[in-house]
């Protein structure tokens, strides 16, 4: 499968997840935080083509502390 | 002999549940089904632990790993407090639901049965370790069958949690991002239905898909056992056709026939307002108005009480019995039980908390490692809807006669925090 045939999705794992936020500092155009400090995933595919959308999320991805962050590849059907 | 209509799993439910050779005498005996999966297929039949997934689709999924060991788990836990239905099948016929665990046990080739009830309901344990004693006392069983007992939390029978505990000894969910999963126990596969899903399965190895079908639905076949509680004579276990109108449930358990709503399928289900009583049990028609048959659990919600007290006790108590593990659950839900709680008193806060707690149930949705919190999320909107009236007087500092007071939906006591046992 061919990479553009794919969408990137940032993901996390809410039982790993602790709340630390460094993702939505480090990614805020893809994460924001609930009242409680809890990451939400915007639900769009990540915009391979705009460097910086992806760039941010792999950042987001090695920042978590808990490591309860990836990037998951979902093959395009269409 | 002829197969009974109704009752079905529940039948020869008397003071004590049937020994081996009286169930044998009832139901004849039992003998492994070579297509039991087609069967079931035909048979249509869907779990009856809540999410009503076709079981024959779960079995294959099964079938198709190639393990040296399988596990067939019997969820018998029913940590849902209004819900009494296994309690039920395990004091009338505790047989039916060895026999199915069997069936699927041969029918996907797992080595191990693993029965779970939870340990604080000592005479569901005791019955089924009769039957299995009895089992034994005949010959080997070709599997290795045992009871586990882990702690009776609500959450502890949720079936990833259960497996967790089978697995590690602890009762809390795990995340399975990709849909269906398999729960393994170490690398062996599971295989989680609840009891009376084995029950039932119990009954289609004897008398196979056509007798199953000719009760219910088309799209919902079979029998259901549902409880019923709330404004009732007192709260009744009964086994109906799936497809019976709800009046006709709430009739044959003395139920008030004039109720303001029922909650319908457990907890984490929906209220149905009373404009709704002559739909059928059926989850093709149930669906639509957002509620499902659930895990059979009716609650009936009588005119004379509040359906916002009602929904605070319930959300109050699930915030409670939340595992903890996901922020969203941990703080989310007590958020949304302090809400209620403001909404239910109709302070100077009221109206702030009507909308504050449908914008936090959108910031929950979905976003917990379980569908525990969807479940809460789900009763709270479907509660914001059928009681939409009596809300708004809430919250514009006028509550109802009943507010505070009324306790239809029965709850355990919450327990201190130091007190959760989680293994």
């Amino acid at each position: 499968m061919k990479r553009r045939h794919e969408k990137l999705f940032l993901r996390v794992d809410p039982i790993l997840c602790d709340g630390f936020g460094h993702c939505a500092e480090l990614a805020p155009d893809i994460v924001d935080v609930d009242e409680w400090g809890y990451p939400i995933i915007k639900d769009a595919p990540l915009d391979a083509r705009r460097d910086a959308s992806l760039a941010s999320a792999n950042l987001a991805v090695r920042g978590c502390p808990r490591q309860a962050l990836w990037i998951e590849r979902i093959a395009n059907t269409n | 002999m002829s197969a009974p209509v109704l009752p079905r799993v529940l039948q020869g439910a008397t003071d004590r549940p049937l020994t081996l050779a009286q169930h044998e005498a009832m139901w004849g005996q039992w003998r492994p089904r070579r297509d039991l999966l087609d069967e079931l297929d035909r048979a249509g039949l869907t779990g009856r632990g809540g999410a009503a997934f076709p079981t024959a689709t779960k079995a294959r999924l099964l079938r198709d790993q190639h393990a040296r060991k399988k596990f067939v788990v019997v969820n018998a836990m029913e940590g849902e407090p209004a819900s009494h239905k296994d309690a039920t099948i395990a004091q009338s016929n505790p047989h039916l639901v060895l026999d199915g665990a069997l069936s699927l046990a041969t029918a996907i080739g797992a080595s191990h049965i693993a029965l779970c009830v939870a340990r604080e309901k000592a005479s569901m344990v005791n019955h089924f370790e009769r039957a299995l004693r009895e089992r034994e006392r005949r010959g080997s069983l070709g599997v290795v069958v045992e009871i586990h007992t882990p702690p009776g939390r609500y959450i502890a029978g949720e079936e990833s949690a259960l497996v967790h505990w089978l697995d590690d000894n602890e009762t809390l969910p795990q995340y399975r991002p990709q849909r269906p999963s398999i729960l393994r126990i170490g690398r062996a596969p599971v295989l989680v239905d609840n009891a009376e899903t084995h029950a039932h399965v119990g009954l289609i190895t004897r008398w196979g898909a056509e007798w199953f079908r000719s009760i219910g639905t088309a799209q919902s076949p079979g029998s259901m056992v549902v409880s019923v509680s709330g404004a009732v004579t007192r709260p009744v276990v009964l086994e109906i056709a799936l497809g019976t109108p709800l009046a006709e449930v709430l009739a044959a358990a003395r139920a008030d026939t004039d109720p303001q709503a029922v909650l319908l399928g457990g907890y984490g289900g929906s209220f149905l307002s009373a404009e709704h009583l002559s739909t059928p049990m059926a989850n093709e028609v149930l669906r639509p108005l957002g509620a499902s048959v659930g895990a059979g659990v009716i609650v009936v919600i009588p005119r004379a009480a509040c359906g916002i007290t009602e929904t605070h006790n319930i959300v109050r108590w699930m915030a409670h019995e939340s595992a903890r593990q996901c922020g969203p659950c941990a703080f989310g839900l007590p958020a949304l039980a302090e809400d209620l709680a403001q909404l239910v008193t109709g302070g100077r806060d009221a109206a702030a908390a009507l909308t504050r707690m449908s914008e936090r149930s959108d910031v929950i949705e979905g976003r917990g490692g379980c569908r525990h919190p969807d479940g809460v999320v789900r009763l709270l909107r479907s509660a914001l809807q059928v009681f939409a009236a009596d809300a708004h007087r809430h919250a514009a500092g006028q509550p109802c006669a009943y507010a505070g007071r009324s306790r239809f939906a029965t709850v355990p006591r919450l327990e201190l925090e130091n007190d959760l046992v989680w293994e």
